[in-house]
């Protein structure tokens, strides 16, 4: 078990407090809403493409530190990327969250494995997951997800009183 | 010899007689992240004491066997000590009969045995249901999903500001389509106890019969069903110290056997051909299929427990808990409470300026403290608030004012990451 506060460092705290890319843009060639039931996250991602690149994106949404954090550093990493180069960040950071990816191993990751630790968090995952989940459903032009049913990235947790 | 003064005890005795209950509870002694564990979440689950879990190991070790069953010794035994589980769980709600309480696995599983055995026969089209903005969704649920299939209406009591609910607009919702009344005893998000003993009452005099969810209350205060004169009550074994997996629905003799089975199978029956099955009588005919026995004669020795530190005591006792940490609640800039009615048991839901409950729930993990964070399985009150969810810390008998002090200390340094 790792020290959760150690997740709390002052990069993601910063992001928090003041989220790169918040808000809505006045016009969007792609956009989703994404929502994790079980904790009230929701997310609203939207961005517009030029060509293969992503030049424009904005999120906003009710949501814990890390889920904000998370998606405030994925649009500055994303942005001006291709759909191709976003669509192998989406996976190494899902990856890298899940444990599935070593940090050692080649990855595009950059200041994003600062979220490296979430795995040992397990309750928390989704939270960092939830806007590069939100992100995927964009690009494929779905408006809406979830992070629970068959986009599960992790097993469930509970809903009890 | 002063034999009263001997008998009296002070407050000094009757606090270390209290904390000495503590004890009697393995888990509590656990070590989380290197410091004790601060147990406050037992509005969701409790502990369960030693006793609990010994009677567990001795019907496993020597009693068990299926039950209604065989002749041999071992069901025989099984058999009584599952009936004499029932019957505890009759004297301690007070009800007439004992057949009057089926065990079932859980307050949700009673809620949605009345919604088919007694809704889905009784009610039609426009028949109107009343809940409150309390209910925990195992009381929502099951009855949209009736209301689905039946195009029956939900109508809904609001609440005020402090988490009490508006009895007089309650009063205007009855009419002549008014056939249910299902509503939550204790507010599992709010702590708000409800008067139900008089929305019973106001049910009854429009001819209305009314489920109590007492998932909240049976661990916290007396319940008596013939006084409160509900025509249901239900709540579960693990949040009674008790184990998962069991729980009992209270119903009125006339009102269960007026009712159709809810699951079909073995025990539930008097004669089966294929052409036409005859049901068994009240309680079996809502128990079909092996019962969790091992659970309910726990339920039954959780009760026991119970019964043998007082409840009355246990109340007073959380009471206290509840007033000392409100205060120091209150203190904290920056901390708010959500839910003040004037009756409460010991739940504390509150939000935090500019901090995810989320978040704080895994920094007091750091601090070993247990508390629970989300929208409570009530995402109703939540948007009667208008926040997405809140941190709730729940308190039993167990839990004493260091553990609240731990919680202020904890809060602090949330908010000291955060700052």
């Amino acid at each position: 078990m790792i020290n959760a506060k150690s997740l709390y460092q002052e990069v993601i705290l910063d992001h928090n407090r003041k989220p790169r890319n918040y808000g809505a843009l006045n016009e969007a060639s792609h956009h989703a809403v994404g929502h994790n039931p079980l904790c009230g996250d929701r997310l609203n991602i939207e961005f517009n493409l030029e060509g293969q690149y992503i030049n424009e994106i904005a999120f906003q949404g009710e949501s814990c530190a890390i889920c904000k954090a998370s998606a405030s550093m994925m649009t500055t990493a994303v942005k001006g990327k291709t759909c191709l180069d976003v669509e192998t960040l989406i996976q190494e950071f899902r990856d890298m969250a899940t444990g599935k990816l070593s940090l050692e191993d080649p990855h595009h990751l950059g200041r994003l494995t600062i979220f490296s630790n979430i795995r040992d968090l397990p309750t928390r995952v989704k939270c960092a997951i939830l806007p590069w989940h939100t992100l995927h459903a964009a690009l494929h032009s779905e408006t809406s997800t979830s992070t629970e049913a068959e986009n599960d990235p992790v097993q469930s947790s509970t809903d009890t009183a | 010899m002063n034999v009263i003064n001997a008998t009296v005890p002070t407050p000094v005795q009757a606090a270390r007689e209290i904390e000495s209950f503590r004890n009697d509870f393995p888990i509590l002694k656990l070590k989380i992240n290197e410091k004790p564990l601060i147990y406050l979440d037992s509005a969701a689950s409790s502990q369960m004491p030693q006793v609990v879990i010994d009677r567990l190991v001795q019907y496993q070790t020597s009693q068990h066997a299926n039950i209604n069953r065989a002749v041999y010794e071992l069901s025989e035994i099984a058999t009584s000590e599952y009936e004499g589980a029932r019957r505890k769980l009759q004297r301690f709600i007070n009800a007439r009969e004992d057949r009057e309480v089926i065990f079932t696995s859980g307050t949700t599983d009673s809620i949605n045995l009345v919604m088919h055995g007694y809704g889905r026969k009784f009610f039609k089209a426009n028949d109107e249901i009343i809940l409150t903005t309390l209910e925990h969704h195992s009381n929502i649920v099951p009855w949209q999903m009736l209301a689905d299939e039946t195009g029956a209406k939900i109508r809904v009591v609001p609440a005020n500001e402090d988490g009490e609910l508006l009895i007089g607009e309650y009063k205007k919702l009855f009419n002549e389509r008014t056939k249910f009344v299902s509503l939550i005893h204790v507010s599992n998000a709010l702590g708000t106890i409800n008067p139900v003993k008089e929305m019973i009452a106001i049910a009854h005099e429009h001819q209305v019969p009314v489920l109590i969810d007492g998932a909240q209350a049976a661990p916290h205060m007396t319940v008596d069903v013939q006084d409160l004169d509900c025509d249901f009550y239900c709540f579960s074994a693990h949040k009674l110290y008790g184990p998962t997996g069991v729980g009992m629905l209270y119903g009125k003799a006339k009102l269960l056997e007026s009712m159709q089975p809810f699951k079909g199978g073995g025990d539930m029956i008097a004669s089966v051909t294929f052409e036409e099955t005859l049901y068994t009588t009240i309680p079996h005919k809502f128990e079909a299929g092996t019962p969790p026995i091992a659970a309910a004669i726990g339920f039954g020795s959780a009760i026991d427990y119970l019964l043998s530190i007082g409840l009355d005591k246990i109340s007073d006792y959380e009471n206290e808990l509840l007033n000392y940490a409100t205060e120091q609640i209150n203190d904290l800039a920056g901390v708010r409470i959500i839910g003040t009615a004037k009756n409460k048991t010991g739940v504390l839901s509150f939000v935090i300026d500019g901090i995810h409950p989320h978040d704080i729930g895994t920094l007091l993990n750091e601090e070993g403290i247990a508390v629970r964070t989300g929208h409570h399985c009530a995402q109703p009150i939540m948007q009667r608030y208008n926040i997405p969810a809140t941190s709730r810390a729940s308190f039993a008998f167990y839990n004493n004012k260091t553990e609240v002090d731990a919680l202020i200390k904890g809060i602090h340094s949330v908010q000291k990451v955060f700052s």
